[in-house]
């Protein structure tokens, strides 16, 4: 196992820069999900760990030795691919023994690997199979066997379950987290899902557009995003966002709603913010308080519903476990606890508390 | 489910059709090669003679140059479709995988030689090859024919290469392998049905060439098969059963070789390898 040091990294593909100076530090046994929108370089990046790319600039150290030269077979990380990359001419045995086999280790040693990893995947039944004749989820088994069959200072994955039908992803994403509770192994994984990332990792790498844009623990990404991307990526059905004007350590909305805040913002008065909050975190107030809202679409999830509004023309989402909601008349009211609202200046960027 | 009958027959007798189409040439061949001399002109058209012999065959065997011509034509076509197969594969690979800085202005050029009618190159390929001793040699032929069809097969290879994904040979090296372990042990075994095809189509493309194998070659020496064809006409006459009894022993190892390979041809070995 084995800490990973990215620092400064950037990567172009000729003149145009896909990642600009990533930096971050992954301890050893840690599970680090890197999130963001398709394009956004998460790909990229776990492939310049794993070697499969060069580095541009900057660099990077596995257990703090400096591997930016070094050829992907001598890095000694495992990989899932998103296409699972089983080598089809195999059978599963062969598929998970290869990598020992190219290390020259004992025939008994790899049966006695390959058997362990199998049993640990459910995986016995098969080994005598082709890829072909595998399902979807039967092949993403087999994948994840020939990455731990290796014991490896680091796992990579590059969206692994994307490829499975809902319920299969939701039951392997439950498995590789108990897996990793067991393992204990450094990895690093990368999804376009949120949930995905909430659920898994000790610490989330947000990225979008080449950059990082926050690195912490689910739950804080999720509380105190650090800017309006993050704010409204992690999240579903997605944060609602408003315009309005600071003063006085309280916003006022476009409709003259006035919102204080539990504590004083460190930006000037008068200055332009965007005020966000989670459908969740909207209350659904009486006749007679807080804000008319027009009901344009009822959306029953079964744990919950999602009511689509127009607020002073915006579109507009709050999420309620009441039922009553359903039945709602096309005119509703919300009001937001202020301890529940974000708020971001003009750049985007979270408003810190004034230091008093 | 129920299919109706009619579709059906009209389907079967339009395959029928084109296989009787298609392999008509075939049996007038076997026929002639069939017919006594002295029946071919005197009976007409027929589909059958009235009596049939080996005696063309026997003779092509045995007095004629023909199993010379038959070896040279083995040696000529197996050698170039080995080497320009070793060769597309490796150029194929790399054009399919590398990104270098010629590469578009190679592809350019290969293209290029695919162009223009071969009649154009005989005369200064014949100088090239005259002061090196090349011409009337089988050696002369192989380099001839390997020149001329390295860059078809390239591209054939380079197709066969694109079809697999570049995933396979990522993970074999985050697995250990090298570059080069990666293509011996996993992407040339899933290229054998690319492998097979670029084999056969050389292989054939030699074995039926006439016009370099006509103008760089004189005498029965170094004849191949399709030059030794002409050889049975004569000023006066066209011996066509023995000619056509030729042409049949001829289409022996073009059809073995196919059988040899055929079962890597209709294979879909990479199916399974990506996704589900
Ligand atoms: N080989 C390449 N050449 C040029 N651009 C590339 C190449 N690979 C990826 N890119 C670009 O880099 C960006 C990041 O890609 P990727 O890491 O695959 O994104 P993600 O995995 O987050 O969806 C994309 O805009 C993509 O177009
Ligand atoms: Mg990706």
């Amino acid at each position: 196992m084995a800490s990973i040091d990215i620092q400064n990294v950037k990567k172009a593909y000729g003149h145009v820069q896909v990642l600009h100076d990533i930096d971050l530090q992954i301890k050893d046994g840690e599970f680090v999900v890197l999130v963001g929108p398709s394009g956004c370089g998460k790909s990229t990046l776990l492939r310049m760990i794993a070697g499969l790319e060069g580095v541009t600039g900057g660099e990077m150290r596995i257990d703090g030795k400096r591997v930016n030269e070094l050829h992907p077979k001598d890095r000694d990380i495992a990989m899932v691919f998103q296409s699972y990359a089983l080598y089809p001419h195999m059978n599963v045995a062969g598929n998970m023994s290869y990598s020992l086999k190219l290390r020259k280790i004992a025939k008994e040693k790899i049966a006695a690997a390959v058997a362990g990893a199998a049993s640990k995947l459910g995986l016995d039944p098969l080994l005598e199979r082709r890829p072909k004749a595998l399902s979807g989820g039967q092949r993403q088994r087999v994948a994840m066997g020939r990455a731990i069959v290796r014991q490896p200072k680091a796992f990579l994955f590059d969206e692994p379950l994307s490829n499975l039908d809902a319920r299969l992803r939701e039951q392997m994403r439950a498995e590789i987290k108990k897996m990793h509770g067991d393992l204990k192994a450094t990895s690093i994984y990368v999804t376009h899902d949120q949930i995905e990332a909430m659920t898994l990792a000790d610490r989330i790498v947000a990225m979008h557009g080449g950059v990082v844009q926050q690195v912490g623990a689910p739950l804080e990404l999720y509380d105190r995003p650090a800017n309006l991307f993050v704010a409204g990526f992690i999240g579903s059905p997605g944060m609602n966002f408003l315009d309005a004007t600071y003063s006085a350590g309280a916003v006022t909305l476009k409709d003259g709603t006035v919102v204080a805040l539990p504590t004083p913002l460190a930006i000037a008065d008068g200055a332009k913010v965007t005020v966000g909050i989670r459908p969740e975190h909207v209350v659904m107030s009486g006749e007679g308080s807080g804000m008319a809202a027009s009901v344009d679409l009822v959306e029953p999830t079964g744990f919950g519903i999602i009511l689509h509004l127009s607020l002073h023309g915006l579109a507009f989402k709050v999420f309620t476990l009441d039922r009553a909601a359903l039945s709602a008349g096309p005119n509703v009211h919300v009001s937001f606890p202020a301890q529940h609202l974000h708020v971001f200046d003009e750049k985007g960027d979270r408003c810190v508390a004034a230091s008093a | 489910m129920k299919t109706s009958l009619l579709p059906t027959i009209a389907h079967r007798l339009a395959i029928f059709a084109y296989v009787i189409f298609a392999l008509f040439p075939l049996y007038w061949l076997f026929k002639v090669s069939l017919t006594p001399n002295d029946l071919l002109y005197s009976e007409g058209v027929r589909m059958w003679p009235s009596r049939t012999t080996w005696e063309h065959y026997s003779f092509v065997l045995q007095h004629s140059a023909f199993p010379t011509f038959f070896k040279n034509s083995l040696i000529v076509s197996g050698s170039t479709a080995v080497i320009v197969t070793i060769c597309a594969s490796l150029s194929g690979y790399a054009l399919s995988r590398f990104n270098f800085r010629a590469k578009y202005w190679i592809v350019g050029l290969m293209l290029l030689t695919q162009m223009f009618p071969l009649v154009m190159l005989v005369a200064p390929i014949f100088k090239i090859l005259t002061p090196l001793g090349l011409t009337n040699s089988l050696t002369g032929l192989i380099v001839v024919y390997t020149a001329f069809n390295v860059p078809f097969a390239t591209f054939l290879m380079q197709s066969f290469f694109d079809g697999i994904p570049k995933d396979l040979e990522e993970a074999a090296m985050i697995d250990g392998a090298t570059k080069f372990t990666a293509f011996r042990e996993i992407i040339l075994p899933l290229t054998l049905p690319g492998i097979a095809a670029t084999l056969g189509f050389v292989f054939t493309a030699a074995w039926s060439e006439l016009l370099f194998a006509l103008m760089l070659i004189n005498g029965n020496n170094a004849a191949t098969f399709p030059v030794g064809l002409l050889t049975f006409v004569s000023k006066f006459s066209v011996d066509f059963g023995q000619m056509m009894a030729a042409g049949v022993l001829a289409l022996i190892p073009a059809a073995l070789f196919f059988l040899l390979i055929q079962r890597y041809l209709v294979q879909g070995l990479t199916a399974g390898a990506v996704k589900g």
